[in-house]
């Protein structure tokens, strides 16, 4: 079995890899590149964690092959920072809405999250919780993830100052 | 949980792609959305020698309407259907429940049906409408009709060098209206079980046809007509229930599985009926 070339575009800095066909694009990004942000929870798609934006999209990076999204742009959440440094816009809010416990989940719902907002700028909570609805927390009960959405929603559309 | 070792090929065109196919024939697995051949790849249920990539086959990316009917191309994603406006209304429904935004955004629906499971959304609608799904191979293109389509619990028609290029889902009849209703233990679960409905209305109102399709009660999607019963929906819901022999597993009785087919029959015929 051959190795196969794959070129990706991680949070705007290209990267060129060397990988065999049956590399997960968590396992690449982990492992190949070091972006250790992405967590792998499930590796079968249920639990959301190793959730990634493939040309802005979220998608579970542990159901795709590196090889097939060869020439993709992928935002992980390290890509989900402020663009001057700092927490993002959807960082902050689960900061202040205590949205996290352990953790390993958040990655996951960061980039969810921040995915959603682009679509929908003002969610109802109802619509917040639907959008959640992919993405496994084990620790919080979801109440302040729910209040995290919303934050993040008044966050983006009104940057603190 | 990795998926083990497999040789893969991206071909660029459809006839490549189907040159790879009949070449690999039965140690080869069509590569399209992989939302649902992945996890398996990772659990090692399956580990096919070769791998045909078609998502850089974006010619198949399509989704259209026509001649009395909604083409949708083998690598047409469910978010794609879902936001369509080419799309059925009863398409745009039932995909709304398919697993979650993230899955949807990759998963395809000709990938859906060539899958083949009994609690899948988009097989159960194809066959409600009567639809087929368009196989292509190096020695041509034949058409197979929903009801021969799905053959059993993921078990689909489809032969060892055919690629399915495309599913065809005919309109139906004008005053047609649709409802999809599911329970799922969380949400974007597979559902325990799911109902669509067809109703269809003349100008006066009075319903002429109703049928309904279900999924998760039976090994293939199973449709019943409830015509007889209408528009007298408890009727229609007592009509399916006895029309179905869901089995006990897990995750729900037989008994719960037909009661829900009752309450779920009675509540998406009067959504779709009160829909305007």
């Amino acid at each position: 079995m051959t190795d196969h070339v794959v070129n990706l575009v991680v949070n705007g800095v290209p990267h060129e890899v060397r990988v065999p066909a049956r590399r997960l694009l968590s396992d690449c990004l982990r492992h190949d590149l070091g972006y250790t942000g992405t967590h792998v929870g499930c590796e079968h798609g249920v639990c959301g964690a190793c959730t990634v934006l493939v040309d802005g999209a979220p998608m579970r990076s542990c159901l795709l092959f590196a090889v097939s999204v060869d020439g993709s742009s992928v935002t992980t959440v390290e890509g989900c920072r402020a663009p001057g440094g700092g927490l993002g816009p959807v960082q902050q809010a689960f900061q202040d809405c205590h949205g996290l416990q352990c953790g390993f989940c958040t990655p996951g719902f960061i980039t969810t999250i921040t995915a959603y907002l682009r679509e929908n700028p003002d969610p109802t909570e109802a619509q917040a919780r639907e959008a959640i609805g992919g993405n496994l927390c084990r620790c919080t009960g979801y109440q302040n993830i729910v209040a995290s959405v919303l934050r993040a929603a008044a966050l983006v559309r009104e940057p603190a100052p | 949980m990795k998926p083990p070792a497999f040789t893969y090929h991206r071909p660029a065109t459809v006839e490549e792609a189907l040159a790879t196919l009949d070449r690999v024939g039965p140690d080869g697995k069509v590569l399209a959305g992989g939302q649902s051949l992945v996890p398996v790849l990772n659990m090692r249920l399956a580990a096919p020698g070769h791998l045909v990539d078609i998502n850089r086959l974006t010619a198949l990316s399509y989704i259209r309407a026509g001649n009395g009917s909604v083409r949708v191309g083998a690598l047409a994603r469910h978010a794609d259907v879902g936001r369509s406006p080419a799309a059925l209304p009863l398409m745009r429904q039932a995909t709304a429940h398919v697993a979650h935004p993230a899955i949807r955004n990759r998963g395809t629906t000709v990938g859906s049906l060539v899958h083949a499971d009994p609690a899948a959304e988009l097989p159960a609608v194809l066959s409600l409408v009567d639809g087929s799904v368009s196989l292509a191979s190096t020695g041509g293109v034949r058409t197979v009709a929903a009801a021969e389509f799905f053959t059993g619990p993921l078990e689909s028609a489809v032969r060892p060098g055919e690629l399915a290029v495309e599913a065809t889902f005919p309109v139906p009849p004008p005053g047609t209206r649709s409802a999809w209703l599911e329970v799922s233990r969380r949400r974007g679960d597979y559902a325990v079980c799911g109902v669509g409905v067809l109703v269809t209305l003349d100008p006066g109102g009075r319903v002429t046809r109703a049928r309904a399709c279900y999924i998760s009660v039976g090994p293939t999607p199973i449709v019943v007509d409830l015509t007889d019963a209408a528009p007298d929906w408890d009727a229609a819901g007592r009509l399916a229930a006895a029309a179905v022999d869901p089995g006990d597993d897990v995750h729900a009785t037989a008994a719960y599985r037909r009661h829900l087919v009752r309450v779920l029959t009675a509540r998406a015929c009067a959504m779709a009926v009160a829909d305007d």
